[in-house]
């Protein structure tokens, strides 16, 4: 007796996925493992910086993810998107600095209007003048550059005002002394509207023209951030960002926390050290699950389908009647959002925000990293990537050094080869990341938790 | 008309010298991106890193000929170091490429790919370079520093301004014109060279006339790797040599790759000095020039100054923008090899 041959894939398929699910809950369950290991060996304290951390990467890889495993768009440009996101927690939260406002408030805002302005009467020209010739490069290249100059010229003097006021501690306008939760939003909302224009530009061109453009976005945007004083206070930092969690010093004033701690067995210090990070803990997992929710219904909503057919055949899907390059920006802000949220909620976390601190090794390729390894197109596995990858890259500092001393035990201290090879060992970092990116790309392509096969039989 | 010479010599001294000498290295840099484009067909995101490579390993070796003291007069040491890291680069790429790339060829993996895999190199040579010779500014430069002096000129010629030349500025563009020069003979005349056109024009017809595609492979990877070096060499003893900066170095050079239209060699050419001379001319402070022009009085306290140097790469990265907005497919559309 033979079987149907679709009862027999349908068996088979189904085979599949449980052993698939089966390997992930014990991935992830390592993953738990190692978290708790780092609790009893190290501290429970460093422990939760780690998981906190972990969070946040795992949402910049959800974003990402929703990048490059919907849609196959190549995003080098994350650093900057997080680093809107950063800036966002500055301009919700923090205080307004109301002489900065008085002495230059209103120029400022009249010098961007002016800027945005002439922006738009340029693209209205650009538009209309599509019959002028050689006119239409002249017009738009005269009305910006006229405008551009005119704003700058407004601009100036109030922005030389506002950082006159008190350099050492303000200089700049300061924020809008809102809640820093709200920042998280408006930090998605910043970095949305980046990653439109950069879409807008270089979407529905060839593949390599985005990843170059958002390469060049994320740097400028950085050098903004570490210039622009009167806006960020660049690279004099802002910091003492107010939190969304209690304060350790107002914690340890509690009697019942002295005595909650006295239970525990935990010097006050540690204790409150640990509430704060566990609170931190509960607030990211909570907006992880939800854009995790969000993205999985997504992907199996006929949208994602859509989206799914785009990426593996534009053509197919162009014929279809789907305009690929629209979706193609929709998907592109989505994920962005996601990065700016994450940029955002890191700023939180620090409770600063200092320009410098972004490197594109840090926010743009560790971030790719997670993705690739975890499993590109599959959700679970860019959050299980951005955990992974995320705890090695802080462990991997102490095991590089304590290899590099190993590795050079036989030479005496003062050797000049040891010497260098201790020093450098953080670059082993770059290497390290640039060797686990082309052995996933080469031998596991589809990462370490594949994207689920959708195909009906 | 003296004040008007005066303005010339300070736009002379500022923006043309400057920009003849960093466009060259530009064009150079974004020669070796439009090669490996035109046949391997993607873009190499670690060109910058190659070029760090290959400028480390001159660096070490000029260090090691300093110190046995070879030297070669009024030129620098670096010129007599440079087959050293140019054999190096070949070296690097071809292992790249016969342990990374090749496997994806085989594959006939989509360009996006290639991107990551490029960014995965550009991490273990970026790595290897900071393992090797360490983050930190690396001034190499020695023999005579300049051709011609500032305070010589202004002595000679009575003028105000004056005109200064670098030894490394006009090195760098005698280098260029002879190695494009060579470049564009040997695409253009030799076997090798047609057969390179042939196979970036249309693989499939080249493979069908019996042009050997893992030669054509390796030469395009040679000669990009002797470009990068050289063009990284220039660079660093014109400036000076720091890893970070030939990371930075990536987005000018695509930049100029594709304003010249990617794929095209006479196209990233000049790319590289149209982004090298709107670079220099828009984060130039104008004022004393129209002081001489104008007279001093009617100009306010401005630096007039369009974009503040701070800002240099928003440059390279606003033509891109018009580029891919204006004429995406550059200035010598349609053309590649």
């Amino acid at each position: 007796m033979t079987k149907h041959p679709k009862t027999h894939a349908l068996v088979h398929q189904e085979k599949a996925r449980t052993t698939q699910s089966q390997r992930n809950v014990l991935l992830f369950s390592g993953m738990a493992s190692l978290l708790i290991l780092v609790g009893f060996v190290q501290s429970w304290n460093v422990a939760f910086s780690i998981l906190n951390m972990c969070l946040i990467s795992a949402i910049m890889a959800l974003g990402v993810n929703i990048q490059w495993g919907y849609a196959g768009l190549f995003n080098v440009g994350i650093m900057g998107f997080a680093a809107l996101g950063g800036l966002a927690g500055v301009v919700v939260s923090m205080p307004p600095v109301d002489a900065a406002w008085e002495a230059g408030g209103l120029g400022v805002v009249t010098g961007l209007v002016a800027g945005i302005i002439t922006l738009v009467v340029g693209m209205v020209v650009w538009r209309f003048g599509e019959r002028w010739g050689r006119w239409r490069y002249a017009a738009t290249g005269c009305i910006l550059t006229i405008g551009y100059v005119f704003a700058r010229t407004l601009i100036e003097p109030s922005i030389e005002a506002i950082e006159a006021v008190d350099p050492a501690r303000t200089g700049y306008l300061g924020g809008f002394g809102l809640p820093i939760i709200v920042s998280w939003i408006v930090g998605g909302v910043f970095a949305a509207a980046a990653a439109w224009v950069v879409g807008k530009i270089s979407l529905g061109l060839r593949a390599d023209y985005l990843a170059i453009a958002t390469l060049g976005i994320s740097e400028i945007i950085i050098y903004v951030l570490k210039f622009e004083d009167w806006l960020s206070r660049g690279v004099k930092n802002v910091t003492g960002l107010p939190r969304p969690v209690p304060y350790e010093v107002d914690l340890q004033a509690n009697s019942w926390f002295v005595a909650l701690a006295d239970d525990l067995n935990l010097s006050l210090v540690d204790a409150s050290s640990l509430v704060v990070k566990v609170s931190y803990a509960a607030l990211f997992t909570l907006v992880l699950l939800t854009i995790l929710w969000l993205s999985e219904t997504a992907l199996r909503s006929p949208w994602g389908r859509m989206m799914r057919a785009i990426r593996d055949n534009e053509t197919a899907a162009n014929a279809m009647g789907k305009n690929v390059t629209k979706q193609h920006l929709v998907v592109f802000v989505l994920g962005s959002a996601v990065i700016g949220i994450a940029g955002a909620m890191l700023v939180t976390l620090d409770g600063q925000f200092t320009p410098t601190s972004y490197q594109p090794l840090r926010f743009t390729f560790l971030i790719w990293v997670m993705v690739i390894a975890g499993g590109s197109g599959n959700n679970w596995g860019a959050v299980l990537g951005g955990f992974l990858i995320w705890f090695f890259w802080v462990e991997a500092e102490p095991i590089g050094l304590w290899l590099m001393d190993v590795l050079t035990s036989g030479l005496p201290p003062s050797h000049w080869l040891r010497i260098h090879l201790i020093e450098s060992a953080a670059h082993t970092r770059l290497m390290t990341m640039g060797t686990i990116l082309l052995l996933v790309l080469r031998f596991s392509p589809r990462g370490l938790i594949p994207e689920a096969r959708r195909s009906a039989f | 008309m003296e004040s008007a010479m005066n303005a010339l010599i300070l736009i002379g001294n500022y923006i043309v010298v400057p920009g003849l000498a960093y466009g060259s290295q530009l064009a150079l840099g974004a020669l070796g991106v439009t090669m490996i484009y035109a046949v391997l067909r993607f873009s190499n995101f670690g060109h910058g890193e190659i070029m760090s490579f290959g400028t480390m390993l001159v660096i070490l070796t000029t260090f090691a000929m300093q110190s046995a003291g070879l030297a070669i007069g009024p030129l620098p040491t670096a010129l007599l170091a440079l087959p050293v890291g140019i054999f190096g680069a070949i070296g690097l790429c071809l292992l790249l490429d016969r342990y990374v790339y090749k496997f994806y060829r085989q594959q006939r993996a989509s360009p996006v790919i290639y991107l990551i895999v490029s960014i995965g190199t550009m991490f273990i040579v970026g790595g290897l370079v900071r393992f090797i010779i360490g983050p930190r500014d690396r001034n190499f430069g020695d023999g005579e520093r300049f051709i011609l002096k500032a305070g010589e000129f202004k002595a000679n010629t009575g003028f105000s301004e004056g005109l200064a030349i670098k030894t490394a500025q006009g090195i760098t563009v005698l280098t260029t014109f002879f190695v494009v020069g060579l470049v564009f003979w040997f695409l253009n005349y030799t076997r090798t060279g047609k057969s390179m056109r042939a196979f970036a024009d249309n693989e499939d017809l080249a493979l069908l006339s019996g042009v050997n595609p893992d030669r054509v492979v390796k030469i395009t990877w040679i000669i990009t790797a002797v470009l990068a070096t050289i063009a990284g060499t220039l660079y660093g003893l014109d400036k000076s040599y720091k890893p970070l900066v030939y990371l930075h170095l990536l987005l000018p050079i695509f930049a100029a790759a594709i304003v010249g239209g990617v794929g095209n060699p006479l196209g990233a050419i000049a790319g590289g000095y149209v982004i090298a001379f709107s670079e220099l001319a828009i984060t130039f402070a104008y004022k004393k020039v129209f002081a001489y022009v104008f007279g001093d009085g009617i100009l306010g306290d401005g630096l007039l100054q369009l974009l503040s140097t701070d800002y240099k790469f928003a440059v390279s990265f606003m033509i891109l923008v018009i580029v891919l907005l204006v004429k995406p497919t550059g200035i010598f559309s349609g053309k590649t090899l």
